[in-house]
């Protein structure tokens, strides 16, 4: 079974994060390292990425088939999602536990959504 | 020229006895998969232009013991290894596939250090001769996904000194039961995702009824290994009338019988019906027994649900699990009336792998519909859509919600 792995940030968390010594940081990114590498040694892992900051993105809107790209959202959100991995997992149990090893799990910030499918049983 | 579906077949067919060859002569299951799997595309390439040659085996070693020593010439620390190898004259006779080779390969590909899905992915590359990207399109999942997974599976089975032997008589029982769940998880992954946009999806199902098909002919007296493969059968028999066109489901009380597979259902029978008569039992001959009891009615209401209801009850006893349960009290309301059957519902509900369940929702909803009661059914039906997460199943929860919406009025 599929699940998205979904990062999210908050000022809070970025000002933490800005407020780490540089091996506090270099810690948090190791735990990321050993991670991915556990779940690409298990063959669990699909894809995670970080996303750049939101102040980055477009929104994107069709008008009379004409396609706008404006600049990013336009309220300030309080939370952003900053990242994401896709997981392939026999669980979701499995999930969960792979989620509770996210560095911003400490802070609330991981969310698990399981993957809609096509396949089905006979009913 | 060969049509190139028939040099997939065969190929298919040849992959196991060409690494068992390889492994018997090189050692290093690791290295000799690799090459196998270099000379199987090659042939796949080949052999539809230029005819397939006169000793397909033959022609396969030859071109994968060459991969296999470049490789070794390509890793100068296994120099003395390579130099062994090449004294090797490849041209000799080969020894001819053995079948214990092929029985072999499939207990180290389903080696209890792997995890489901990792045994799943190198036993269609190994046993099944299926290509990294043939495995990825069939699991929608990137390729180097399985290819990551298919290395280190091979890494993992290295590290754990594991042999290309047959296991132990004392463990073969066990790790047959890994073999079989390898085999059933593929064949499950191909029928279930036969509705949707699965048309690219290689034939999961076919390819599992090959290799049980395969490994019944290497153990023809177990008991399961044959349940197992009547089971398919059965199952994969009423495939033409599960989905509509639009990929909708059809439920088995709905289905046209007459779409069903006659001979599918016939050599299913059969083989259960011998194997019953002779081998102890054991959950695949239940659940294959029950299947045939299904497919040998002429409707829903002709069905012997009162064998059925014995038959999940014998299995409950042998191997209970949550589906067991719920399809236990689906048959016991057909026996004894749905206010049986949702009074034991409720009681199932009180195991953690029931509660919430989608399927349960889905039961109860029937259920309530039986009685007569349709706003309780379509609130339960809706409930089941929410919680599924196939998108087929959500369209048929959401269709049988709005029947019976309409019918309370």
């Amino acid at each position: 079974m599929k699940y998205l792995l979904l990062i999210y940030h908050n000022p809070q968390a970025r000002q933490m994060w800005e407020s780490f010594s540089e091996e506090e940081k270099a810690e948090g990114l190791a735990l990321y390292a050993a991670l991915n590498n556990d779940l690409a040694a298990s063959g669990e892992l699909i894809v995670t990425e970080a996303l750049e900051d939101p102040s980055a993105a477009s929104r994107v809107s069709v008008t009379d088939g004409r396609t706008v790209a404006g600049d990013g959202p336009y309220v300030e959100t309080k939370e952003h999602l900053a990242g994401f991995y896709l997981v392939d997992v026999e669980t979701r149990e499995r999930a969960i536990e792979i989620a509770g090893r996210i560095p911003e799990a400490a802070i609330g910030g991981v969310e698990v959504r399981p993957i809609l499918t096509y396949s089905a049983l006979e009913m | 020229m060969t049509a190139a579906t028939d040099v997939e077949g065969l190929l298919h067919d040849l992959a196991p006895q060409v690494l068992g060859i390889l492994v018997r002569r090189y050692g290093e299951f690791d290295a000799c998969e690799d090459a196998v799997q270099e000379a199987l595309v090659a042939a796949a390439f080949q052999w539809p232009a230029e005819g397939v040659p006169a000793n397909p085996i033959g022609w396969l070693v030859r071109v994968a013991s060459r991969r296999w020593i470049e490789q070794q010439r390509s890793e100068t620390a296994r120099r003395r290894r390579e130099e062994a190898a090449a004294g090797l004259d490849e041209g000799e006779a080969d020894p001819g596939p053995t079948r214990d080779d092929t029985l072999a390969l499939v207990f180290l590909c389903c080696h209890p250090s792997l995890t489901p899905a990792s045994q799943v992915a190198l036993t269609l590359r190994a046993v099944g001769g299926l290509t990294t990207a043939e495995i990825a399109r069939a699991f929608l999942v990137p390729e180097a996904t399985v290819a990551q997974r298919i290395s280190r599976a091979k890494q993992r089975i290295r590290e754990s000194g594991a042999e290309f032997t047959m296991p132990p008589p004392a463990e073969r029982h066990e790790r047959l039961g890994a073999v079989l769940n390898v085999l059933y998880l593929i064949f499950n992954e191909g029928y279930a995702a036969s509705s949707g946009p699965a048309l690219q999806r290689v034939e999961l199902s076919s390819e599992a009824i090959r290799l049980t098909r395969q490994l019944r002919g290497l153990l023809p007296d177990d008991g399961e290994v044959a349940g197992l493969l009547a089971l398919m059968l059965l199952t994969d028999a009423r495939r033409p009338a599960r989905v509509r066109d639009d990929g909708s489901l059809v439920p088995l009380a709905a289905q046209d019988r007459a779409l069903w597979d006659g001979r599918a259902i016939e050599e299913g029978s059969a083989l259960i019906s011998a194997t019953l008569a002779g081998a102890p039992i054991g959950p695949y001959q239940l659940q294959a027994a029950i299947a045939a009891i299904h497919d040998e009615a002429s409707s829903t209401e002709d069905t012997d649900w009162r064998q059925i209801l014995g038959l999940y009850e014998l299995l409950g006893k042998v191997a209970p699990g949550p589906m067991v349960t719920l399809n236990r009290i689906v048959a016991l309301a057909m026996v004894r009336g749905p206010e049986a059957g949702l009074a034991e519902l409720e009681q199932a509900e009180a195991d953690p792998a029931l509660a919430g369940h989608h399927r349960v929702d889905a039961v109860r909803a029937h259920l309530l519909e039986e009685l007569g009661n349709a706003d309780a059914a379509a609130e339960a039906y809706r409930r089941a859509a929410r919680r599924t997460l196939s998108i087929p199943e959500r369209r048929y929860l959401e269709e049988r919600a709005r029947a019976a919406t309409a019918r309370s009025g």
